[in-house]
């Protein structure tokens, strides 16, 4: 446990530092010390202004991304359910190629179609989910989430396909997911987002134990299910609608990484949702190093590179599981 | 601590007739209550009703003297444990971690687990005979095994009030026993204990009192010898029964044969 504990707080240094020196131009470890401590130094403008804001950036999404999973298959009962399962993504993706399609000015017009979007979706997905007056179903919100997506994949494609070939491009590299816009006020920006969701499902973690034990065992053990089930619901939408427009869509963060630290530290929140968070920020910075890494100057969509490395990862640990 | 139904009546949305129809009853402090009745007959609508799970049409709940809607849930599970009759293991706990749950209540949600209240794991554990399962995952344990961890976690509460939903449902006779043994110790030692059963017998030989209920109705309630009655089961449960008598005293059902009806042996 103690030892678990130590590597994983080792290696957010160590992504960092290896995140910052890798890409484009490769920078020793030595270089990037003196582009972080001395502004005048001829890495500082790498180092502080393009890779730091990004690297951090990545951070913090994937951290944000991972807690949602965690919470919300407490919330549902079932190691299947991520933020995208809720209808985010295609609510998000509507929004943002709507925008593309529409040639809509500004580089902020995106985002904000995608935020737009996303909480459309939720606030539809919400209202098919709250059955019969005020109970929040959460097998119910499963199925509302999965339509609700289904439905605006098929508007978000049929807009793809009646577009022209420069729309179609953006609007699929919009798709697959990036940083490659992350700046210190995008940073600014999600972080601003993301502080009071993060830190209430932190607060809750106690109650999600018993969550997920079933409403009415939750109930009797003193928790007020109803309030948590809300909690979680507005928090991970509040997180997964600010990830999704700040870098689009990133797939198997959710998805994979509680799963493994459920496996590696223990499916109590007090622990699992701070090492999801860890977990979940040094994989989406790697994953992200190594999308504008193995290709330079190209970079692959770091949502190709989550999958390509989320799913055979998920499957190991799924053979081990069962095993 | 005293719980209590006051004409109590719960409807389901849609519902052609009341879950709850007008029950009245006290469960006798330091007393085992054991209530029983047909499926579908509204024990478990009973207990969430208790429980403040539903809201009622008319007639209250009172745990204490107060009606349970003035109870925070909190505040309502550090007096009255429940080991509900279903909950699911999606995510695998220890048996140490599941028993710990139970302290929920005491903890509240932000501060870390003390001394106290690993004491009280502990002594729950013990006392359900559940000590050399500590560090098992729950979802390897036999249904027995798992049922005692249930009743450690509701001991782990310290509440005054016990109450077990269909608790030796798929249990063989072993643990049947050994389940109704504890729920009675348990009792003896000071809580007020609450089970909902099937099984009439062995309600009428660990039992202080009976409920007897019938669509949603409190068709008898008294000691066993009031409540087993044989024409009274017979209508209830559509089925006919002779009474018996297990060491001069207790009285013991046995549903007959088709073959066996009309036969009039038995009083």
């Amino acid at each position: 446990m103690r030892v678990r504990t130590v590597l994983l707080a080792l290696a957010v240094p160590v992504t960092v530092l290896l995140a910052v020196g890798l890409g484009s131009v490769p920078l020793a470890p030595g270089a990037v010390w003196r582009g972080l401590i001395d502004a005048g130094a001829p890495s500082a403008v790498i180092v502080r202004d393009l890779r730091l804001p990004r690297v951090l950036l990545a951070f913090l999404v994937g951290g944000g991304l991972g807690i949602s999973g965690a919470a919300l298959q407490a919330l549902v009962r079932n190691p299947l359910a991520d933020p995208y399962l809720l209808g985010l993504s295609g609510g998000a993706g509507l929004g943002a190629v709507a925008a593309i399609a529409f040639r809509a000015g500004s580089p902020w017009a995106v985002p904000i179609a995608a935020f737009v979007g996303a909480v459309g979706a939720v606030a539809l997905v919400y209202r098919l989910a709250v059955v019969s007056g005020r109970r929040l179903d959460p097998r119910v919100l499963l199925l509302a989430g999965v339509v609700v997506g289904a439905f605006a994949a098929a508007v978000m494609s049929a807009i793809i396909v009646l577009s022209d070939a420069p729309t179609l491009r953006n609007a699929l590299l919009w798709l697959l997911g990036g940083f490659g816009g992350a700046s210190w006020q995008a940073l600014g920006i999600f972080a601003l987002y993301a502080v009071i969701p993060v830190a209430l499902l932190f607060r809750s973690a106690r109650s999600l134990d018993l969550l997920a034990l079933g409403e009415e065992t939750a109930e009797y053990l003193g928790a007020d299910a109803e309030r948590t089930k809300r909690l979680v619901y507005v928090t991970t939408s509040l997180l997964t609608a600010a990830s999704v427009a700040t870098c689009g869509i990133i797939g198997f963060v959710g998805l994979v990484v509680p799963h493994g630290c459920r496996l590696a530290w223990s499916p109590l929140h007090r622990r699992l949702l701070p090492a999801t968070f860890v977990t979940g920020g040094v994989f989406l910075v790697l994953a992200d190093t190594l999308a504008r890494s193995v290709l330079p100057p190209l970079e692959l969509p770091v949502g190709v590179v989550t999958a390509l490395v989320g799913v055979p990862l998920f499957a190991i640990l799924l053979r081990r599981t069962l095993a | 601590m005293i719980l209590s139904a006051r004409s109590l009546t719960v409807r389901y949305p849609g519902a052609p007739r009341q879950a709850l129809d007008g029950v009245t009853f006290d469960a006798v402090p330091g007393q085992l209550l054991a209530i029983t009745g047909p499926n579908g007959s509204g024990k478990t609508t009973l207990l969430r009703a208790l429980m403040g799970l539903i809201r009622p049409e008319s007639g209250t709940a009172l745990v204490g003297d107060r009606t349970v809607e003035t109870w925070g849930r909190e505040a309502l599970a550090r007096v009255v444990g429940v080991v509900p009759q279903r909950e699911e293991t999606v995510f695998p706990l220890r048996v140490r971690e599941m028993v710990m749950l139970g302290r929920y209540a005491r903890l509240g949600p932000v501060a870390a687990a003390g001394a106290a209240d690993r004491e009280a794991v502990a002594r729950a554990l013990a006392r359900c005979d559940a000590t050399e399962l500590a560090d098992r995952r729950v979802d390897e344990l036999s249904g027995g095994e798992w049922q005692r961890v249930r009743v450690a976690r509701a001991i782990a509460q310290e509440p005054r009030v016990l109450i077990l939903d269909e608790p030796t449902a798929s249990l063989d006779v072993r643990h049947e026993m050994e389940l109704f043994e504890l729920v009675r110790e348990l009792v003896d030692d000071g809580l007020t204990g609450i089970v909902i059963t099937h099984e009439l017998n062995l309600a009428a030989r660990f039992a202080d009192r009976m409920l007897l209920l019938d669509q949603g109705r409190v068709v008898r309630a008294g000691t066993p010898v009031e409540v087993l009655d044989r024409e009274v089961l017979g209508r209830v449960f559509r089925w006919p029964v002779a009474i018996t008598t297990w060491n001069g005293t207790v009285p013991q059902v046995m549903p007959l044969r088709q073959s066996e009806r009309g036969d009039s042996r038995t009083e």
